[in-house]
């Protein structure tokens, strides 16, 4: 296979065309819409499906019909769309069929604007949708990843019945790079669909899709049963990328667009003789604590970077436990903190854990 | 339940279909869902389909019907259950698909997806149970509860002037062009049940031809919120209900017509 150079959003649907979605359903809105354009002319040509639907309320209710009848289904918005979405999204997590979804993020709160941001970590990973459950949360840093970990997503997605959502920024979105997409894959018949799935009760029992539990005994089962799920998800699908770690005496955690970018502060830092290191998480949730923890032990501080006022730094501190001081930075609106921006925080941190030292 | 055995000098005539489950119900005594239940599942039984069909619930007092039909079923959130079927449908062309939907759930918070999913001409029928008021919450407003109608958020009657006037969904949905087949029908003596089944197989066979999207209303009652007994409830529904939801077809395109005509 050869790089090629396409856009992120282009790369995200036809990542997904490959992995063998069978259905797209989605509503416009910037700065995801090629993702949308994409599938409107790939999924026809493949004799798939592609609807554009009223709105985001209706588009992730058609992704969970789709899905209860084992479709490979996937959908796409950005920041104010995807709080239309929580409604369905928390149906579905408790239903536990499959579905793929991607936020490229813009800057908010409300309408917000279409600039690149990373404000919606808090609805990502904690889940804003009511009720107890959690997304697996995927965070490319590039087009490379935006295109491998869709794929990862849909087999994720399939191998725990959950949902499953690529969270990017606009940056990442609207950004050409050279990447390399991957093979095509069948699509699954409808036959083999899973036997879940409502394909009708021919011969079986009928199957049942339901988020309702009327009962308190059955309604903490169904929970219980979620929880035991998300903790196998937790114990085996955290992922991250480490630069430098391995002597690191201060040590940076971003993750997305701005985790690339602290991959050239780590250097330029270097230069300047800060043992600088980068923990980018690629699992929003299920989160790297204990990879962190374990930093956090090595490290005299961390920075975490994020183009927002302050949120996976929270996950950052209950990881770190207080073993050393952590710090934020971060920009807004759509500002993208550049390595100049971001040094001198790093130097500051510096200064204040060597004073710590010397006091 | 137990199986009696027929006596040799007697002849079954009547027996519960094989699209509706052995479980007893929940609604009220009175209530005319189960009419309709039975309704459908005679005529999924009767068309044949019982293993290729697949159901949508909705939020409401048949929140539960995924219990009693004996098909695959789903259940939707309040309002959603046409943009599910759309989904569903969609990846499932050979499959009959129909969603089961009360008047909050499709004429208020559900009014955008059905009014798209008629008007994309989507490939499933939905029956649409009309009964004035909100059942499962202890009767409320309903976007159906007609002028003066005292509800628990109308406790002095509907004020149109403050809420504005019931919506007559036959009539909005028979007008988008997507769309095979609306009808309002009621459930309120032997002849109207008639007729609603009759209605509801035209519209699951205009779905198997492929012809586009149907919608049976049906007009219904809840005696229990309407605080009546179930009889005085069918009559004040005769009286009040289809006076101001008159009972016919409101489309019917000419492949549809043929279908019914047999032709």
């Amino acid at each position: 296979m050869t790089k090629e150079l396409i856009e992120g959003n282009a790369a995200i649907a036809e990542a997904a065309v490959r992995a063998g979605v069978e259905a797209f359903f989605g509503y416009p809105i910037t700065p995801q819409t090629e993702v949308l354009e994409h599938f409107s002319k790939r999924l026809p040509e493949e004799g798939r499906v592609f609807l554009q639907a009223e709105s985001e309320v209706a588009s992730i209710n058609m992704v969970y019909g789709a899905a209860c009848a084992g479709a490979r289904v996937m959908t796409s918005s950005s920041s104010p769309g995807v709080s239309l979405m929580q409604e369905g999204i928390s149906y579905i997590a408790c239903s536990e069929v499959p579905v793929v979804l991607t936020n490229i993020m813009r800057g908010g709160p409300g309408l917000g604007n279409v600039q690149p941001a990373q404000g919606d970590y808090f609805q990502a990973v904690k889940s804003a949708g009511h009720g107890d459950y959690h997304m697996i949360v995927l965070a490319p840093a590039n087009v490379q990843e935006a295109i491998d970990y869709v794929v990862l997503a849909f087999d994720l997605a399939e191998k725990y019945r959950t949902l499953v959502m690529i969270v990017a920024d606009g940056s990442i979105g609207q950004m050409m790079e050279p990447a390399e997409l991957p093979p095509m894959r069948p699509v699954r018949p409808p036959k083999e669909r899973p036997s879940w799935a409502l394909t009708g009760a021919e011969g079986r029992e009928h199957n049942i899709i339901t988020s309702l539990y009327l009962g308190a005994e059955n309604m903490e089962a169904v929970n219980l049963r979620l929880q035991a799920k998300l903790k196998e998800i937790a114990a085996n699908e955290v992922r991250w990328k480490e630069y430098s770690t391995e002597d690191a005496e201060i040590l940076l955690v971003a993750f997305g667009t701005v985790g690339r970018i602290c991959q050239t502060v780590v250097r330029e830092a270097r230069a300047m003789g800060i043992k600088a290191g980068l923990l980018r998480p690629i699992t929003l949730w299920p989160f790297p604590s204990e990879r962190i923890a374990e930093l956090a032990g090595q490290v005299q501080g961390i920075l975490t970077v994020e183009m927002n006022a302050g949120q996976m730094v929270e996950d950052v501190r209950l990881a770190a436990e207080w073993r050393c001081p952590v710090r934020f930075y971060g920009r807004m609106g759509g500002i993208i903190p550049l390595p100049d921006d971001i040094l001198p925080e790093l130097e500051a941190l510096v200064a204040e854990v060597s004073q710590g030292e010397e006091g | 339940m137990s199986t009696v055995e027929i006596p040799a000098d007697m002849e079954l005539v009547y027996e519960r279909p094989e699209s509706l489950t052995q479980a007893d119900t929940h609604y009220c005594p009175g209530c005319t869902h189960g009419t309709i239940h039975r309704l459908i599942a005679e005529v999924l039984d009767e068309l044949g389909v019982r293993e290729k069909t697949i159901g949508i619930a909705p939020v409401g007092c048949s929140v539960l019907a995924y219990y009693y039909f004996d098909v695959d079923m789903a259940e939707a959130a309040h309002g959603r259950a046409p943009a599910m079927a759309t989904g569903l449908k969609r990846v499932s062309p050979d499959k009959v698909v129909f969603t089961y939907q009360g008047d909050g759930d499709l004429a208020s918070i559900g009014i955008a997806e059905i009014v798209y999913a008629a008007n994309r001409g989507e490939q499933f029928t939905t029956i649409f149970v009309n009964n004035a008021i909100y059942g499962m919450t202890g009767g409320q407003m309903a976007p159906t509860t007609l002028p003066g109608q005292v509800t628990t958020s109308s406790p002095t009657g509907r004020d149109v002037e403050m809420a504005g006037w019931p919506m007559k969904m036959a009539e909005l949905i028979g007008g988008l062009p997507g769309v095979a087949y609306v009808t309002r029908q009621a459930v309120l003596d032997v002849p109207g049940i008639r007729r609603t089944k009759k209605a509801i197989k035209l519209a699951f066979q205009a779905q198997l031809a492929g012809l586009g999207f149907s919608m049976v209303e049906v007009i219904s009652t809840c005696n229990t919120n309407w605080h009546m007994g179930p009889v005085e409830a069918l009559e004040w529904a005769k009286e009040h209900m289809v006076a101001y939801f008159p009972v016919g077809d409101t489309k019917m395109t000419d492949a549809v017509r043929a279908l019914k005509e047999g032709k």
